[in-house]
Order: C-alpha cells, then sequence, then structure tokens
C-alpha cells in the first residue's frame, strides 16, 4: 500500500521565501569585474581556475574505512582500481577519540565506524603496496590530528618518499568538534595550539599538504541551514588565520594551505549559491581584513559530500537519486573534490556494491552529462546570482555576530553556534513531521514494502583482534623509547613548544594512540561541555 | 509556551498522567553525533515528560547510575556508532542487578536488522530506526512505560 503526498507546503528545504520568478533588478548590479569576475580571478565567486574542470576535474575521493587496516587496505585497492583518484581514511571512534580498544568507553566501537588504528604498525598495514608519493589521502581525524598525520610521515619515510612530494589533506579542524561533532579531547584554547603547530610544521616540512579542511559538513549534518553552514565554517576559518598570524605564522606561507569541506544537501540551487558565496566571502576577507597579498591566499578550495542526513533507511535506493543530485550541485558550484554517499548508508557502513555505485555516480556526471565543459555554467543566472547575494548576507550577519561575541573560541565558550544548530534540528524535524517539508519514503509516498539491501556487517573480532597485536607490541616495543618520547611531549605542552617533533618520536617509538593524547591530557586536561538540550 | 507544551501541561493538570515521566535519554559510548538525542530529549519535553540528558560519553555504569538517582521510568539511548550489542548487554545486566528491571529501555538509531531480536531478548522493548516520527516515540513510551505511572 503506498500513501498519497499530502500538498506540498514548503518549496524548498531552507526557511527563505523565495519569488516565483526572477528578474535582471534581483541581483546585485555591481560591477561585473569586481563581483563575479571570470572563472580564476579575484573573488573567485565562478571558480578558482580560469580553466574550469576542462583544466583538472574534481578529485573523486570516497570516504572510507572500517575494521582492521588490513580490512581497510583491501577497500582501499579495490576503489583505486575502480578509477577512484585519491584516498580519504575513515578512522573508528577510538581512534578518533584518543582511546585505545582496551579502555572501558572503547567497548563495542573497535573498528565499527572507521579503521582501528592504534599504532605505527596499523597505518603500516593501512598503506601497505600503496605508494604514498603517487597518492593523495585525506585523513577524517581531528584531536589527534598531529599524531596521526606523524604516523603518515613516517609510513612515507620508510617507503623511501620525500616529505616535500606528499600531498593530501589532514582534517585537523577542531572548531566544528565543539560546535558540532563532539569529538573533542582537550579544552579549545590549547586544541587551537595543536591546530596552529600543524601549520606551523607543514609549512617548514610537508609543504604541499593541506594542514586543515575548515568543515561545515557535520555542522550542516548537525541540523544547521546552509546560512549556518557557510557562516561557521568562515568564521572558523577565519579564527584559524587568526591564531595563526598570532603565532607570528606569514600569512601567505600557511594560508594557502587551508582547505575546506562543505555539505550538498538536497535543495539544489542554495547549496550552488552557497559554494560562490563561500568563495566570494573568502577572498574578500583574506584581502581586506588580513591584507593577504598572494591569490592563492584568497582562493577558497573545497572538498563536499553529500549529504549523509539525506538519506533515508526507507525505500534505501532512493538514496542513488538523492546523492546524484546533490553531488550534481556541488559539480555546479565548482567543488574541487567530491565524496558522494552510498545507498545503504542510513542502514551501516557501505558494502563494497554501494561504495562502487557510489562511485560511478561521480563518473556518469564527470563523463556522460557534459555539465564540465562550461565553467560556472549558471553565472549569470538572475535567481543564482540573487540567492549568492542573499545567502552571502545571512552568512555575513552571523560572521558579524560572532566578530561581536569575541570570536568563534568565545562564541563556543557561551555555546552560541551549538545552540542556534539545536534550534535549527528540531524546526527541521518538527517541519517533517507536521507534513511542512516533505521526504519522499518518510512522509510522503511511503510504502508496506521498504526491501532492504545487503549490509555490511562488523562484529565484534576486530577488537580481539586488536587487543591481541596492542598486547604483542607492548612486550616486543623499547618501553624506556616509549616512556622518555612521552616524556618530552608533556614537557614540551607544559612550555608551548613544538608538539609535532616529539610526536614523530613517540610515533617512530610505537607508542599508541591512547598513550600519545593521554600525555597531553596530563597536562590540558579534558573538555566537557555542558549538557543542554 | 508552543502548542505540545501546552497540551503537556494540560494532560498533566487532568491528571491523565499521574505524575510526570521521567526519562533518562543517554549517549553510550564515545560518538558524538547527539543530533537524534537532543531532537528527542526537547520532544518528549515537549510532550509533557521530564527528562535528563545525560550528555555524550556515558558507560553503561553511568547510565545505570543516573537512572537510579533519577528515579527515571524510561532510559532512552542514542547509538549510531555499531556498539549497541555491547552496550545493551552490559547496561541491562547492571539494571537487573539494581533492581532496576521494570525501567523501559528503548533505543533510536542505526540498528541492523539481524541485531533488532537480540536487543529484544536482551530485554531492549522499542528500537526506533531513521525516519521514525517522535510522535511514534511519545505513543510508545506512554503505552509500555511501567504500569504504576
Amino acid at each position: 500500500m503506498t500513501t498519497a503526498a499530502p500538498r506540498r507546503v514548503r518549496p524548498s528545504l531552507s526557511e527563505r521565501e523565495l519569488a516565483p520568478v526572477y528578474r535582471p533588478d534581483d541581483a546585485d548590479g555591481t560591477a561585473y569585474d569586481t563581483h563575479l569576475a571570470d572563472p580564476g580571478r579575484y573573488p573567485y565567486t565562478r571558480g578558482i581556475h580560469a580553466t574550469g574542470y576542462r583544466g583538472k576535474l574534481w578529485t573523486m575521493r570516497q570516504f572510507a574505512g572500517f575494521g582492521t587496516a588490513a580490512d581497510t587496505n583491501a577497500r582501499y585497492r579495490e576503489l583505486l582500481a575502480a578509477g577512484g583518484t585519491g584516498l580519504s581514511v575513515a578512522f573508528d571512534l577510538p581512534t578518533l577519540m584518543g582511546r585505545d580498544p582496551d579502555h572501558p568507553l572503547s567497548l563495542g566501537e573497535v573498528g565499527k565506524c572507521g579503521v582501528s588504528i592504534v599504532t605505527l604498525a596499523d597505518m603500516e598495514a593501512l598503506f601497505e603496496g600503496i605508494d604514498l608519493g603517487a597518492v593523495t589521502t585525506s585523513m577524517t581525524i581531528n584531536s589527534p590530528a598531529p599524531m596521526l598525520l606523524a604516523m603518515y610521515l613516517v609510513v612515507a619515510e620508510r617507503q623511501g618518499v620525500l616529505w616535500s612530494q606528499l600531498s593530501g589533506t589532514i582534517q585537523n579542524d577542531i572548531l566544528k568538534e565543539y560546535i558540532a561533532q563532539k569529538e573533542y579531547i582537550y579544552p579549545p584554547r590549547p586544541s587551537m595550539r595543536l591546530v596552529v603547530d600543524v601549520f606551523r610544521f607543514c609549512a617548514e616540512q610537508v609543504p604541499r599538504w593541506n594542514t586543515i579542511s575548515v568543515s561545515g559538513y557535520h555542522i550542516r549534518e548537525a541540523g544547521a541551514t546552509a546560512a549556518q553552514e557557510l557562516a561557521f565554517t568562515l568564521r572558523d576559518g577565519i579564527e584559524y588565520v587568526q591564531w595563526g598570524l598570532d603565532a607570528g605564522l606569514p600569512i601567505d606561507t600557511f594560508v594557502p594551505r587551508l582547505s575546506f569541506f562543505f555539505n550538498a544537501h538536497s535543495d539544489f540551487f542554495e547549496e550552488i549559491a552557497k559554494y560562490r558565496a563561500a568563495r566570494r566571502i573568502w577572498a574578500r576577507t583574506m584581502r581586506e581584513r588580513f591584507g593577504a597579498t598572494s591569490e592563492r591566499a584568497c582562493m577558497l578550495r573545497f572538498h563536499t559530500q553529500t549529504a549523509g542526513v539525506s538519506l533515508t533507511a526507507q525505500q534505501p535506493y532512493n538514496n542513488v537519486v538523492r546523492t546524484t543530485l546533490q553531488a550534481l550541485a556541488g559539480v555546479l558550484g565548482g567543488t574541487n573534490s567530491l565524496h558522494t554517499n552510498s545507498l545503504d548508508e542510513a542502514l551501516a557502513l557501505p558494502t563494497t556494491e554501494a561504495a562502487t555505485l557510489a562511485l560511478r555516480t561521480q563518473q556518469i556526471i564527470a563523463h556522460e552529462s557534459g555539465v564540465t565543459a562550461v565553467t560556472d555554467p549558471l553565472g549569470g543566472s538572475y535567481f543564482v546570482e540573487a540567492l549568492t547575494d542573499r545567502i552571502e548576507a545571512e552568512a555575513m550577519a552571523y560572521i558579524e555576530r560572532i566578530d561581536r561575541l569575541g570570536g568563534m573560541v568565545a562564541a563556543i565558550e557561551q555555546a552560541y553556534p551549538q545552540r542556534e544548530i539545536a534550534d535549527s534540528a528540531y524546526r527541521d524535524q518538527r517541519a517533517v513531521e507536521q507534513g511542512e517539508r516533505l521526504v519522499v519514503g518518510v512522509n510522503a509516498f511511503t510504502s508496506d514494502d521498504d526491501s532492504a539491501p545487503p549490509i555490511l556487517y562488523i562484529d565484534d573480532s576486530v577488537a580481539e583482534t586488536q587487543l591481541t597485536q596492542l598486547e604483542r607490541i607492548k612486550t616486543t616495543r623499547d618501553a624506556g623509547a616509549v616512556a622518555s618520547a612521552l616524556a618530552a611531549m608533556r614537557e614540551s605542552a607544559r612550555h608551548d613548544g613544538p608538539m609535532m617533533e616529539p610526536i614523530l618520536d613517540a610515533v617512530r617509538a610505537y607508542a599508541t594512540v591512547g598513550e600519545m593524547c593521554d600525555a597531553l591530557r596530563d597536562v590540558w586536561g579534558e573538555y566537557q561541555e555542558r549538557a543542554e538540550i | 509556551m508552543n502548542v505540545e507544551e501546552r497540551a503537556g501541561l494540560e494532560r498533566l493538570r487532568r491528571g491523565d498522567d499521574g505524575r510526570r515521566i521521567r526519562v533518562v535519554i543517554a549517549k553510550p559510548g564515545l560518538d558524538g553525533h547527539d543530533r537524534g538525542a537532543k531532537v528527542i530529549a526537547r520532544a518528549l519535553r515537549d510532550a509533557g515528560m521530564e527528562v535528563i540528558y545525560t550528555g555524550l560519553r556515558q558507560t553503561p555504569e553511568l547510565i545505570a547510575t543516573a537512572a537510579l538517582q533519577e528515579d527515571a521510568d524510561v532510559i532512552g539511548l542514542s547509538i549510531l556508532s555499531g556498539a549497541h550489542l555491547p552496550v545493551c548487554e552490559r547496561l541491562m545486566t547492571l539494571l537487573r542487578e539494581q533492581g532496576l528491571d521494570d525501567v523501559l529501555v528503548v533505543v533510536g538509531g542505526i540498528i541492523p536488522a539481524q541485531d533488532i531480536a537480540r536487543l529484544e531478548a536482551l530485554g531492549v522493548r522499542g528500537i526506533f530506526l531513521p525516519g521514525t516520527p517522535m510522535s511514534a516515540i511519545v505513543d510508545h513510551i506512554r503505552t509500555h512505560v511501567r504500569p504504576a505511572i
């Protein structure tokens, strides 16, 4: 049995009122060259590359990780063989939270949401047979970002690949953890020191590495509107730039290595406008607020992921269609890199078949649809330009508000973005329940037959494997070397010293992620957010 | 006060609910994705229940203690990470040991179909998958909460 849809009430995902048609006088009439400009020209509204996707397609980077390092290594080889052009590591929750598999809070979590990485030995197994000089790798890790980056660098070293040849991204975006995803360890201020230390170290030694991926993705998934996603993400970016400058880093050396990460949600034109507004706001902010002179410091480069939160457990094959539309919005908005979600992700981590179909979706957009031929093809649309101006204005109002609160760290401490997001999430859920916003298969066109695809099932045997390996490593490594490396980390943390160098020493000694994170917990303590609803 | 809050208050005045149903909403494990936990906590509160949100990173021990101290009628767990079986097994054991067998335990999140029967066998009475309307969860709690209420 299927139910008919109630009459549509809200025409778009956002609460913004739209006119039924747009005209030339709806968009900002200022000069083309200063407001839009050709692709590749400041303020980069129309894109950062003059040649668009003719010069270089976006990177098809599928986020993947589960079970042991060996399990995930096999998936990476499949993705590369299927034509994927970059790797993207999903770590499990114990790794993300800096806990070893034997910690009580790791109960049931080892290898479930991502790959379990405990010591350098796991990182070596993860990239076994993959030339780190030939792939680019993105690593979604935040609080323990310096530890996992150090592991990657040591694996490269052992493969004989120079650090100067490495290319990839470490997420390293702690602010959005306090705001949205909540995978933080330390309080905000010492955490910001760690972030800035990665900027410093990479500027000196890993110059092609993207030292941060300032992420709106998780902010949006937690319930933010498109304007909130844009504003909080760019204001986070501003905060990182300010902290880098305060630490004495020259703007044109570290800002070009900042990258961004946005969501591609379901409101097609709003998303396209969001990406265009993002580039314009960032360019103007870097030049006008911070006085950046290099072009690269003004160019916002970003990765996009389709909206996990839009996927439904009901009628899961519909998710392929949602993801296709969202991916197309990312491409028309000029994304530099893209992850497409798999149809089964409201049910479990994706199977190989579902992950392959998600990659094929990108390949069909890239090679069959013809949309890559012309750069910023919607530029000049009365509607898209008006919407770009509008979302820019909405985001700027938030950015100014956060400036008045004393910046993003201060705003987080006052729980301002957290509350804004929780309010938006609740409004959205009520809109769905009241039938104001339709979700096919959930509150409209429902069906009793929601036949589910086969899912990837990860049992608790990974924890056993990891616990056994941890035991073995602890008995074979040089315990004295570990202890002195951890002591050096504590010492440097206490005296505001460099962090990457002592962390690299600890990694080489096979210290565990939990031990390294504990060393800094000893000095900085742990952050507890106030639980409020 | 919104419509639902007013309706909740109205029911209380009429005495339909006796004392307010007390619900502990908890996020066990290491996962920080709290959108679902917060939305359901607000919805239950708006439906007239007393909601205690534990916040993030709760062990089964902490959740059982919270249920005891708060004299909870219901424990609602939000689990997206795949840790539901070990977490619920441990929690149900602790509840039994502390004589809290009559507390209604419900779970919301990403739960593979093959685990639903196993959770039910552990004593979980209410498993809500993505897309479940908040009103369905409210009704379920009202229907299944211990009869003393």
